[in-house]
């Protein structure tokens, strides 16, 4: 039995460590804004996030990334709401429809925790290699189907975390008003609608960010795509384009390229959160 | 003669009708994950009382009551053997529809659990599954079950409000409003009260009291002093298997087993 005052210093040095960690990682999370900041905002001009890119843009000349970012934004959002439109059934298939504990559950979960793991680059190589067996070349199609099936398991694994904290009591008293599984399914779903805005949030960062698996299947345009066969850019191929290259005004525009991504990605975050807060008026 | 007896007796049987238990349970064995948690289950529940179980904690008393509305067949590894029959028809039949013999009992939980809308459409939650699209009928039914639980005063001006602001003796009602909306036969309770304030216990046993003339009703309590308080019959599981069935004042003042005589005076918890 260790005497109260060894305890009282074990209890000061966690917090110190929690304190220490906490510290470390809001330092580093305004050294990587800070970072942006200074060196991107100089060159944020409103014909960066207006204009695509003309002739020379990639040597210091004028021209915007409008092209990236309209591509981005439909490559996250088309990919986050396919994802969301197949991976909702899933998680519910499994967690209201599936017994739990049996073999069909628990490998399915095994196999979506496995897909979450895998790197986007082994996605994109899957997708680059059958859309070259089908002759369809890069396109917006192609990054989009590539970062669905990127997205798919984030949304099934979160959505089932957040069924599985569910009281097993709520299904059971709907279950008891003489509910099938789909309507016990639209109560639980009621029920979680706060967090499925974070699922949908993460599954959007996750696709908007991605580079590997759009580098091989989306391809690279200075057009904006007017078709899904069409290549599209995104920011995060534009950030590593012009950040390679070694004139500094077109690295400039890099880190103001990352900095329109940031903002995109912040302004997303600020609607989840409002609209999940909005849906928490009932929650238990 | 023999005609005329047997006449006899179909009237007998006639004017008998209300009493044939609404739920008889007929050699029930459950296992879990290969574990006996039921052995050979043989009960006849009365119509029109409050029938209470009782028992030391896991000895198979919310298995027992989950049987009754097949919630406990949801999960992996469940065995159910015999039958458990309501109104005579075999809920573990092989045509037996879960959701419809889920409708003919109301189920009322350890914890009140609201469902994640208003008042208004908690209780109109079960019609409007079953079809019930208009408002104004909604809204009868609704004033109605509220009144029944002795909601109505407390809620009438905040109907779609969100029912977690409702204090949790407050939300129990309302689950038993819920319940009640679907018109059931017959009420399971699983330790209702055991969240709940004195005063809010009070109120749920008062209400369940004055609705068994008008439904079955079983009840799992640990509670002895509620079982003495609210029910007409007591039935004393221990380990799996009922040991004695009997009228409230019978098992409690005299009973025949001395398990259940030990349980009663406190022996075993």
């Amino acid at each position: 039995m260790a005497s109260i005052k060894t305890r009282l210093r074990r209890e000061k040095i966690a917090k110190i460590m929690m304190q220490l960690s906490g510290i470390l990682i809001t330092g580093s999370l305004f050294f990587i804004v800070g970072t942006i900041l200074f060196k991107g905002f100089p060159y944020l001009t409103w014909e960066m996030i207006s204009q695509v890119p003309q002739g020379g843009f990639y040597i210091g000349k004028e021209g915007g990334i409008l092209n990236a970012i309209i591509g981005s934004l439909y490559l996250g959002l088309a990919s986050t709401f396919l994802a969301a439109l197949i991976g909702l059934p899933v998680a519910i298939y499994l967690n209201i429809y599936v017994k739990s504990g049996s073999f069909l559950a628990r490998s399915s979960k095994l196999l979506f925790d496995v897909l979450f793991g895998v790197p986007s680059i082994v996605y994109g190589a899957i997708a680059f290699s059958i859309m070259i067996w089908m002759g369809i070349r890069a396109s917006l199609l192609g990054g989009i189907i590539t970062v669905t099936l990127l997205t798919i398991p984030i949304v099934v694994r979160t959505i089932d975390e957040l069924l599985k904290t569910i009281p097993v009591d709520l299904k059971h008293v709907t279950q008891s008003l003489g509910a099938t599984k789909w309507e016990v399914a639209k109560i639980l779903l009621l029920h979680i609608k706060p967090g499925i805005f974070t699922a949908l949030l993460l599954a959007f960062g996750r696709a908007i960010g991605d580079v590997a698996g759009v580098l091989l299947t989306a391809g690279f345009s200075d057009n904006i795509p007017k078709y899904l066969d069409e290549p599209a850019a995104t920011l995060p191929l534009a950030i590593f384009f012009q950040l390679s290259s070694p004139i500094p005004e077109v690295q400039g525009r890099a880190y103001a390229s990352a900095l329109i991504l940031t903002l995109i990605i912040l302004i997303i975050v600020i609607c989840t959160h409002y609209l999940a807060s909005k849906q928490r008026k009932h929650k238990i | 003669m023999h005609t005329l007896s047997s006449i006899e007796t179909k009237k007998t049987q006639n004017i008998v009708m209300p009493s044939i238990p609404h739920i008889r349970i007929e050699n029930l064995n459950v296992t879990i994950d290969g574990r006996h948690i039921l052995k050979n289950i043989n009960l006849d529940i009365p119509n029109n009382s409050i029938t209470s179980i009782i028992g030391p904690s896991g000895c198979g008393k919310t298995t027992l009551l989950k049987t009754l509305n097949r919630l406990v067949d949801d999960a992996k590894g469940v065995e159910v053997n015999g039958s458990v029959l309501v109104n005579g028809e075999d809920i573990y039949g092989k045509d037996a529809e879960v959701t419809h013999i889920r409708k003919q009992m109301g189920l009322l939980s350890q914890k009140p659990f609201p469902l994640p809308m208003s008042i208004f459409d908690n209780v109109a939650y079960g019609p409007r599954i079953h079809g019930t699209r208009n408002k104004k009928v909604l809204n009868s039914i609704v004033e109605l079950q509220l009144r029944n639980v002795g909601l109505w005063d407390e809620v009438k001006d905040r109907l779609h409000a969100s029912a977690t602001q409702l204090s949790i003796g407050q939300q129990q009602r309302l689950c038993l409003a819920r319940g009640l909306a679907v018109e059931p036969e017959i009420i399971l309770g699983d330790e209702s009260t055991s969240a709940l304030d004195p005063i809010s216990t009070q109120t749920i046993e008062n209400l369940l009291v004055e609705l068994k003339d008008r439904y079955t009703i079983v009840l799992v309590t640990h509670i002895l002093r509620q079982a003495r308080r609210v029910s007409d019959y007591i039935v004393f599981v221990y380990n799996g298997e009922i040991v004695e069935f009997g009228k409230s004042e019978d098992i409690l003042l005299n009973p025949q087993h001395e398990l259940t005589q030990q349980y009663v005076k406190g022996f075993i918890a």
